[in-house]
């Protein structure tokens, strides 16, 4: 098997051992049921993952997808209260996640600076606009919300789909077409694994950092938006702290932070891993909320230090 | 359109710079071109417009034999961040970066909470709470100099972990976030020594001890050739991953400083929100200060300018009325405007208008 | 014969640089010809403006006869001149298969179609008889599987012209033989191939013609014939060589002293055989050798940069267990690494800092020097050197790459050594400045200090040397000294099998 699949399997392999392990401990645990509640429960930091996978796949990093979760969520609430119908407001927002990731990759082109400290200020940019607009959650009305979390597919087996579940699924679907079967996704792991060669062999450079982050704008605006019907509110602190999920999910899902290497498969998997380990500790009852982070920041550690020996046996035979 | 082509490189890059001195005009480009003129034009001009906005900003006046006034009130509030940026500002010239700050704040806070409800020596509780700083920065040390994992990516591991583990401190003894009292910390964090608060005391005697050893030891530059070029500094006999685990004890040490502080002020530990994104305003402060995340350069004096500058915009929002909601809006223009004014593309631009306009 | 690409007077300028002063030059099909010329001569300008990735200041291209303005090296592609750079190339974590096909992926209702990819992949490297996995990552192949996989990406269909820009710089001899099997095929089929090498035995193996660039300037063109190694030589740098010889020391021995460093059996599996040196005081001992057979190894062995694995190292008769860089500086060895800018320099760092650097950690952190004596000694070192700069504070990465490496000396010299090892002391800096440095290896050796110099020029290495260690295929396989030492011997040393 080809190296690159490793830490894809590894990924998939410690998702099943995690879940067996459930499943051994606690009676209700292995059922479709669970992993249905997981899907759904994470839909929005997953998607806003995918969207985080790409950018760092090109070798970037971008910090402002919690504040774009708590901001689409906030201006969706309002605009509900204003009389929209969801279903308008919510494309121009995913919209606007497009346009306001595209104007962060055209900041990050054209002053050359890391993308760590523009996205840094889209966070506080997005999130200062949250609390500016609001101070507390708005609850979002319109029966359409309401309709959409009915609405689901039953698994065999008693679980249930549910639609946020769908939409992620499907926004995956996408971004795997995206990352594989288009010239852009090609040019992402190309921008990843090596700029300077990527640049001669005739990558256009500055598109394909605006691309990257217009995308990571717009699946994080997608998070907001499945994450606002899922909570059928606004509140100006929801999805702090996001960034770090989704890039946990990333890294957990075999991608490795260096750039270049990935699957946009393998972030379903990091962040169901995520979602398994926080339903896990819930089940137990006795563990504490802490235990979560403990456990996610542990499993980071093991993951990252298996990254870092992967590729370093990559590189000592590229010879560079 | 040239963004498909590799930009033409000159054999030899080296620009050429006016001489400077001599001519009245050349000093005054020595002047402009200096590093610290720019952070504190900017604190200037935060100044100036809250002197304008409200004409008493900068009264100083004793209350309860202890100073008071906006500007105390900024230097006050600037204490713990600063400690944290300091350290930053020495990570981030070996080419690091440390995210885990806030989560050893919350770390630290959470073992004073637990060691004064056992009834420790509040001395051998400070010693304890600035030694977990010291074992954080250990482990963020340890990964980044022996396993050589990029820091971004290995502080990240405690940042995600960082408050969790705060959280299993306070469970040792019930986790019910009791408030406590202690003599020797809030006057650390809280009292007054004479009119001067004592944090502020705190925070000089740090600022100078660290500056000794970063301008007065050889070890700045040690820091300074393994941020700018870690091999060479290896080859000319520097013990760079000594330099790097030291920098990243000095981040883990102030953090810890900022956590005393910070636990102190608020009489007991919160690891949840404490310090919630000091990172990044830590991180701001040393871009402010002219710091560049490429590494090689520390710059002290320009990280406590940039810290000012944050809190001068904090305290000015609070002090002219507007909603605090704003602080965030207002620092993500700053530092927008920083980072345009830093890009040489931007200044390029702004070159080529104006020599256009002259011709 | 009529040319398939005709370049006539390009010129090129950088700020402060002219780098190409109406620069001729013509490529046959079915011809290898040979682009020679010292670094900074304007090889790669050239190369570069016939690629696309540069614009000419004037000049026109023709290809075949018409006259193209190639505005990215995509265009220059598209129109039918490849190239293979010399460093970036491919994406080493990506799949042969993109890596073949970037940027003209094909696809089928509007996707991308990977079965045709795999198959154009497969197909371009039949045609230079590869046959590999095209799904694994390029980076898990070697070097020269790399470089082929690099030429195939350069070849289009109808490619006319392919540029190899040292192309076997990193291959053994077999890797180069296949390489150069493929560069003739290419040729029979017509194709013009520009090639550029510092290996003058293979400019001699391969090429039908030689264009010599000096200083921007084309200053000699004519078949291999026309110009014999000798004059290719004496056009590249532009002096007599016998002026050269006269200048050389006398290479006799040097007085019977103690060796301040002794190597017994050093060597690193994989990287060196075990070797045998002794340097004695005032005694400059030259390392030579292709490049690749081990030169830059044997002088970090030596120096304590790559640990060895076998035998021992004496300084002044004690054995050193585990030597290190500070260990070395401890006992009066320094190091001039050959790569200045990813090893020597601290580019954001001042003129004075970079030069007290290596003085400063064998010092320790403690003792800082006064800012007094970093001054004197900087100032001192500045105008010993004759470092063009206009004060020491200025970051060293603003200086000329002759004025970086001088302040490397002047960094080893500052923390008076007894041993310098210098790896390439004069790569990719100017006459002038090369000359400066060869004088100063001279008067350093006549001070009474130890040399190990390490160059790929076999006349710098005859001008200063008393012995010269002669390494092959990672192998130290002679020391010749005395009379011996001529160039004729050791290129016969080098290249005996």
């Amino acid at each position: 098997m080809s190296e690159k699949y490793l830490p894809l399997t590894v990924t998939i392999g410690v998702f099943c051992i995690l879940f067996v392990a459930g499943g051994l401990l606690y009676p209700n645990f292995f059922s479709t049921l669970v992993i249905g509640n997981i899907l759904g429960d994470n839909a929005f930091v997953i998607i806003a993952a995918i969207g985080t996978t790409f950018v760092i796949i090109s070798g970037g990093i971008d910090l402002s997808v919690g504040s774009m979760i708590g901001f689409v969520g906030v201006v969706m609430a309002n605009l509900d209260a204003a009389g929209w119908h969801p279903l308008v407001s919510a494309p121009m927002m995913i919209l606007f996640g497009a346009g306001f990731g595209a104007l962060v990759g055209v900041i990050i082109d054209f002053c050359e600076i890391q993308p760590f400290i523009i996205t840094l200020a889209a966070l506080f940019l997005l999130r200062g606009a949250c609390f500016m607009i609001n101070l507390d959650a708005v609850p979002i009305r319109h029966p359409f919300v309401l309709e959409f979390s009915d609405m689901g597919i039953s698994l065999p087996g008693g679980g249930w789909l549910s639609s946020s579940a769908i939409v992620m699924l499907v926004a995956l679907a996408v971004a795997i077409v995206i990352a594989h079967w288009t010239e852009f996704g090609s040019a992402v792991y190309a921008v990843g694994g090596d700029a300077p060669s990527a640049k001669l062999m005739g990558v256009p450079m500055r598109k394909t950092t605006i691309k990257i982050y217009a995308l990571g704008g717009t699946y994080s605006a997608l998070g907001g938006v499945v994450y606002a019907f899922y909570t059928s509110s606004g509140y100006p602190l929801a999805g702090t702290g996001n960034e770090l999920q989704a890039i946990a999910a990333v890294v957990l899902g075999g991608t490795l932070l260096t750039g270049g290497v990935g699957f946009v498969a393998g972030t379903l998997f990091g962040g169901m891993i995520l979602g398994l380990i926080a339903t896990l500790i819930n089940f137990n009852g006795s563990l504490n909320g802490a235990w979560i982070m403990i456990a996610g920041g542990l499993l980071l550690f093991i993951f990252i230090v298996m990254h870092r020996f992967l590729v370093g046996s990559f590189k000592f035979r590229t010879g560079s | 359109m040239n963004t498909q082509t590799p930009s033409p490189k000159p054999e030899q890059p080296a620009t050429r710079l006016p001489s400077s001195g001599g001519a009245p005009a050349g000093r005054w480009l020595a002047l402009i071109r200096h590093r610290l003129v720019w952070p504190l034009m900017a604190l200037a001009l935060v100044l100036i417009v809250d002197a304008l906005i409200s004409p008493g900003f900068f009264n100083v006046r004793i209350v309860q034999g202890r100073l008071f006034g906006n500007v105390i009130d900024i230097f006050y509030r600037a204490m713990p961040t600063a400690m944290v940026a300091l350290g930053m500002a020495v990570v981030i010239g070996t080419k690091g970066i440390d995210l885990s700050v806030g989560s050893i704040i919350a770390i630290c806070g959470a073992i004073i909470a637990w060691r004064m409800h056992q009834g420790d020596s509040h001395f051998v509780i400070l010693l304890m709470a600035l030694a977990a700083g010291l074992a954080c920065g250990l482990w963020n040390g340890f990964l980044v100099s022996v396993l050589e994992i990029q820091p971004i990516i290995a502080t990240l591991i405690l940042m995600v972990s960082g408050r969790g583990i705060g959280l299993m401190v306070n469970l040792l003894y019930g986790g019910t976030n009791p408030s406590f009292t202690s003599p020797l910390l809030q006057g650390l964090s809280v009292g007054s020594l004479g009119l001067i608060p004592t944090r502020l005391i705190v925070g000089a005697v740090i600022f100078f001890l660290l500056w000794l050893l970063v301008r007065r030891t050889a070890f700045g530059l040690f820091l300074e050739s393994v941020g700018g070029n870690a091999k060479s500094a290896r080859l000319a006999g520097v013990n760079a991953r000594f330099v790097l685990l030291s920098a990243y004890l000095i981040s883990g040490f102030l953090a810890a400083t900022a956590g005393v502080i910070l636990t102190a002020d608020t009489h007991t530990s919160d690891p949840v929100s404490v310090a919630s994104n000091i990172e990044l305003d830590a991180i701001l402060a040393v871009v402010i200060g002219g710091g560049s995340l490429a590494g090689g350069r520390i710059f002290l004096d320009g990280t406590i300018i940039g810290v000012l500058v944050i809190q001068a915009l904090t305290t000015s929002i609070l002090t002219s009325g507007l909603p605090p909601e704003y602080n965030l809006v207002v620092k993500a223009v700053v530092v927008l405007i920083v980072l345009l004014l830093q890009s040489s593309n931007m200044r390029a631009a702004v070159v080529s208008v104006l020599v256009r306009r002259k011709a | 014969m009529a040319a398939i690409i005709e370049l006539t007077g390009i010129s090129k300028a950088f700020p402060g640089v002219r780098a190409l002063d109406h620069v001729d030059f013509g490529v046959e099909p079915g011809e290898t010809h040979a682009l020679m010329g010292e670094n900074g001569a304007g090889k790669s300008t050239l190369i570069k403006v016939m690629t696309g990735a540069l614009q000419a200041d004037g000049g026109t291209i023709r290809l075949a006869g018409k006259e193209i303005r190639p505005e990215s090296p995509g265009a220059a592609r598209a129109a039918g001149i490849g190239a293979v750079y010399q460093e970036v190339n491919l994406i080493p974590t990506m799949s042969v298969t993109k890596n073949l096909t970037l940027g003209r992926l094909p696809r089928k209702f509007g996707l991308i179609d990977w079965g045709a990819a795999r198959a154009i992949a497969r197909a371009k490297l039949a045609r230079l008889g590869v046959d590999i996995d095209v799904e694994r990552p390029v980076g898990s192949y070697s070097v020269a599987i790399q470089q082929l996989i690099a030429i195939a990406r350069a070849l289009e269909d109808d490619a006319r012209v392919l540029v190899l820009d040292e192309p076997t710089a990193s291959l053994d001899a077999n890797e180069t033989e296949r390489l150069f099997e493929i560069v003739r095929d290419l040729k029979a089929r017509g194709l013009g191939i520009v090639f550029i090498s510092h290996f003058i035995d293979q400019v001699y193996r391969i090429a039908d013609r030689i264009t010599v660039l000096r200083n921007g300037r084309r200053v000699g063109v004519g078949t291999t014939e026309e110009i014999p190694s000798l004059k290719l030589v004496s056009l590249m740098i532009g002096r007599d060589l016998e002026h050269i010889e006269h200048q050389r020391p006398l290479m006799d021995t040097v007085a019977s002293s103690k060796p301040i460093l002794t190597a017994k059996g050093v060597g690193r599996r994989r990287l060196l055989e075990p070797f045998d040196l002794e340097l004695h005081p005032g005694e400059v001992v030259g390392l030579a050798g292709l490049l690749g057979s081990g030169r830059t190894e044997t002088a970090k062995l030596v120096f304590g940069a790559i640990r060895h694995d076998s035998g021992e190292i004496r300084i002044d008769g004690h054995h050193i267990a585990s030597p290190t860089p500070k260990h070395s500086l401890n006992a009066g060895v320094t190091f001039c690494p050959e790569d200045r800018k990813s090893e020597g320099i601290v580019a954001e760092l001042s003129v004075r800092e970079n030069i007290i650097l290596a003085l400063q950690s064998r010092r320790g952190w403690l003792r800082l020097l006064p800012r007094r004596e970093q001054d004197r000694l900087t100032s001192e070192m500045i105008a010993a050197l004759n470092i063009a700069t206009p004060d020491a504070d200025k970051p060293v990465g603003q200086l000329s790459g002759g004025n970086q490496q001088k302040v490397l000396l002047a960094r080893s010299l500052v923390s008076n050594p007894r041993l310098l090892i210098l790896d390439e002391p004069t790569r990719g800096i100017d006459v002038g400045a090369h000359a400066e440095i060869v004088t100063l290896i001279r008067e350093l050796a006549a001070k009474g200090l130890a040399l190990l110099v390490a160059s790929s020029e076999l006349d710098e290495l005859l001008a200063v040397s008393h012995r010269i260690a002669v390494l092959r295929d990672r192998r130290m396989v002679g020391e010749i000294s005395g009379a011996e030492a001529t160039r004729e011997h050791i290129i016969q040393t080098i290249a005996a099998s």
